[in-house]
């Protein structure tokens, strides 16, 4: 993108116009873009598809009255909440009260710079890409204490100590999970780890070596909890703490924390997706830039919403772990498997300093295994959940 | 705020956090409140505060004639009203000396089972939700839809039912009624094991509630638990089975007990599970009674003014949520002179805060869930 508006400017486009306050248009342009045409439908359609599926897991129906099968339901509920009053109550801390939602927001919107939705697609690949988003994606921590501070509330307060001591806890597997990644890659750049991999699965880090598989489920369960996803969604649980360290928001700035969580689903699964699933990487099927870069998205889009598919069945399905088994999880099993990830990788590579394909291959069937021991389970507890109730719930 | 003693460095102390879990908090189930003292997440305290839901139904009872009474205790659990309706039916048969017919009889037993069917799916359903599972609360109130449709055909009402009469029940089961019991009830046994592979075998819900919030035999009989919290610690008593009423001597079922065959016996995980042994165990009660469901009348003669001679008697049933009983003195007039409810909800609510100490706040909740306390049945 840069190099682009440097050709802009070269072209004499902005004739008298110092370089910088160009790039810095550019980059609000940039950011209005991504937030209008890309985060904010995103987030909105997620929220509308994980009411939808949930409904459909509980043999109920859900949200289908907005739009054709309901799919305006986000915008229907973002305009309902515009139009609400926004309550700060009395006892609040205002400023901070105030201040909270846009700093989780902000903590949320900041990685879409670094997520590479194609080989060109990217607002800026930074060359510390996957740090910078570790980076950003704690500042929501502090923006989520800051609410449950401000609120004056004490399940408020409750739950924004959860938060903290959660988040900042999971940060340790999750960015071991993913150093074991940039050990391979050689990169911290999103686009470099991306061409580090290949288009076939097993040319994909996730089947790489053992470890990385591992690594893999140790990242997914991390930022499950990072994202304050159920099972781990004890900020918020509703039948603990009622709401948690959303309780004494309204209008607008209560959905601000809801849009981040929607949002960051879509960052959870495109990082997975880049680091472990290949990212982009499509087979060499037409030379045509743009078709390759439409192919990219869609494959990356796929591949992304494939694991906000499962945060949603796993909310579906598991109950919710209390807060210390929340920490001995952490502490006792994740943090040691995420070094053991880490130095199995580093002796891996010392040992096949090329890479192994033959093993690679070998993991790739194992991982098509366990899916396949997966299905058989899903399979059996459909038949076993005899689907024909769901269309005549009522004999 | 209690101020603890500082304990290591001087000036440094720590305070309790007072909390007022409720009346308005969705895991109390109805208008409960606790007020909770907290040291961060540990409770050291959690006093429960009754009352918010208090409707004077045992005051009503004297203003009201015999037969007037019966739809008041319809409210009296509304989530069993079918208990509190036999209850009151038969302290008031056992005044007068009216004899039910053996038709009603078996009418009352399908009816109350069925009840029992969809309380407990209540329970376990919000019990699931409580711990954080969705999709099981769900699934259970679908079920318990289909009961309510059913009950809707058997005496046209889905809640407050207000089917039993003095005397016997007042509407007779139909033939196609039957059927259709039968239909729901091959439908529903399966369920139960779907639920039990989605919710009761789940290793965080197992996590959650195995050894938490253990009561002893000898707490629970201190403390006159009574009904599926009392059989969760080992104790098998059954009011069905121990001071038999009704058709029950008659009818073969096994009355499930807690083992604790996975944390200790009489926690959290126990007192779920007999529920769940109820339900399969009360399928088993519905389907004899279909079977021996004789012939006759559904209801007795008797007299529109209803007058029992004076005296005073407790009867006893065994509803979901434990022995309910009915104290009921008659004066010889159109109304009765005094109605006392007792309900095993109260009782469960009193030992909540010998059980919360040190435990944290969500064990709470589960916890609560759990003893199943009920607010309508608390309050009356």
């Amino acid at each position: 993108m840069q190099a682009y508006i440097d050709q802009l400017i070269q072209n004499g486009y902005f004739a008298g116009m110092p370089k910088e306050v160009v790039y810095a248009i550019a980059m609000v342009l940039a950011a209005f873009i991504v937030l209008s045409v890309f985060v904010a439908p995103l987030a909105g359609v997620t929220s509308w598809l994980e009411r939808r599926v949930w409904a459909r897991m509980q043999s109920r129906v859900g949200p289908n009255r907005v739009g054709p099968q309901g799919i305006l339901q986000w915008l229907a509920d973002g305009i309902k909440n515009l139009l609400k009053e926004d309550l700060i109550p009395s006892a609040a801390d205002a400023k901070l009260f105030s201040l909270a939602p846009y700093v989780v927001f902000m903590g949320f919107l900041c990685t879409f710079v670094v997520i590479p939705f194609g080989g060109t697609l990217i607002v800026a690949d930074l060359n510390i890409g996957i740090l910078y988003i570790l980076a950003v994606t704690s500042v929501v921590v502090v923006g989520i204490l800051m609410a449950g501070w401000a609120s004056n509330n004490k399940w408020s307060l409750l739950g924004g100590m959860r938060s903290a001591a959660q988040i900042v806890s999971y940060e340790i597997p999750a960015g071991l999970a993913v150093l074991t990644i940039v050990f391979l890659a050689g990169t911290l750049s999103m686009q470099g780890i991306i061409q580090a991999q290949g288009w076939a699965p097993w040319d994909w880090f996730l089947f790489s070596n053992p470890f990385t598989f591992a690594a893999f489920f140790l990242y997914f369960t991390a930022a499950l909890a990072e994202g304050n996803r159920t099972p781990f969604d004890i900020p918020e649980a509703e039948s603990e703490l009622v709401a948690g360290y959303v309780t004494e928001y309204s209008g607008m700035r209560f959905l601000f924390f809801f849009f981040a969580e929607w949002g960051n689903l879509y960052v959870i699964g495109a990082v997975a997706a880049t680091l472990f699933l290949g990212g982009w990487q499509v087979p060499p099927v037409t030379s045509d830039p743009i078709l390759l870069g439409a192919l990219q998205f869609v494959v990356f889009f796929l591949k992304a919403y494939l694991w906000v598919f499962i945060a949603m069945w796993v909310r579906a399905t598991l109950p919710r772990v209390r807060v210390d088994q929340l920490m001995a999880l952490c502490w006792k099993y994740m943090v040691p498997l995420s070094f053991v990830c880490l130095l199995g990788t580093v002796s891996w590579m010392l040992a096949f300093p090329k890479g192994n394909q033959f093993f690679s291959i070998v993991m790739f069937v194992f991982g098509l295994l366990v899916l396949g021991y997966f299905f058989t389970r899903v399979l059996f507890q459909l038949r076993h959940a005899r689907p024909e109730l769901y269309f005549k719930p009522h004999i | 705020m209690d101020q603890t003693a500082p304990i290591e460095s001087p000036g440094f102390y720590t305070e309790d956090m007072t909390i007022s879990v409720g009346p308005q908090h969705p895991s109390t189930h109805g208008v409960l409140r606790f007020v909770v003292k907290t040291d961060g997440e540990v409770i050291n305290e959690a006093i429960p505060d009754v009352g918010y839901l208090h409707r004077s139904i045992e005051k009503i009872g004297e203003k009201v004639t015999w037969h007037g009474y019966v739809p008041y205790t319809d409210r009296a659990d509304y989530l069993a009203a079918m208990f509190a309706n036999q209850g009151f039916c038969m302290a008031a048969e056992k005044l007068a000396g009216v004899e039910v017919t053996r038709r009603g009889e078996f009418c009352r037993a399908i009816a109350c089972e069925l009840n029992r069917v969809a309380s407990h799916l209540i329970s376990v359903g919000t019990f699931g939700q409580d711990i954080g599972a969705m999709t099981p609360f769900v699934h259970a109130l679908r079920e318990r839809e289909t009961i309510n449709n059913l009950m809707e055909e058997i005496c046209g009402a889905r809640l407050t039912y207000n089917y039993l009469r003095i005397g016997g029940v007042g509407y007779d089961i139909l033939p196609e009624t039957c059927t259709r019991i039968t239909e729901f009830l091959d439908h529903f046994e399966p369920i139960v094991d779907e639920f039990n592979r989605l919710l009761s075998n789940n290793k965080i819900f197992i996590q959650r509630l195995a050894g938490v919030a253990v009561v002893t035999k000898e707490d629970a009989l201190s403390y006159n638990l009574v009904g599926p919290n009392l059989r969760a610690c080992g104790i098998k008593w059954d009011i069905r089975r121990d001071i038999p009423y009704s058709v029950y001597p008659e009818l073969e079922f096994e009355i499930p007990v807690g083992t604790g065959q996975i944390g200790t016996l009489g926690d959290s995980y126990d007192r779920y599970w007999v529920r769940i042994c109820e339900l399969q165990e009360s399928c088993k009660i519905v389907r004899q009674c279909l079977k021996m469901l004789p012939k006759g009348p559904a209801i007795a003669k008797v007299p529109r003014k209803f007058k029992p001679p004076a005296g005073e008697c407790y009867v006893r049933v065994e509803a979901p949520r434990g022995d309910m009983g009915f104290y009921v003195v008659s004066d010889g007039s159109e109304y009765p002179y005094r109605v006392r409810i007792r309900t095993g909800s109260y009782t469960a609510m009193s030992i909540i805060d010998k059980l919360s100490k040190g435990i944290m706040l969500a064990d709470l909740i589960a916890l609560i869930g759990s003893l199943d306390v009920d607010a309508p049945e608390i309050d009356r």
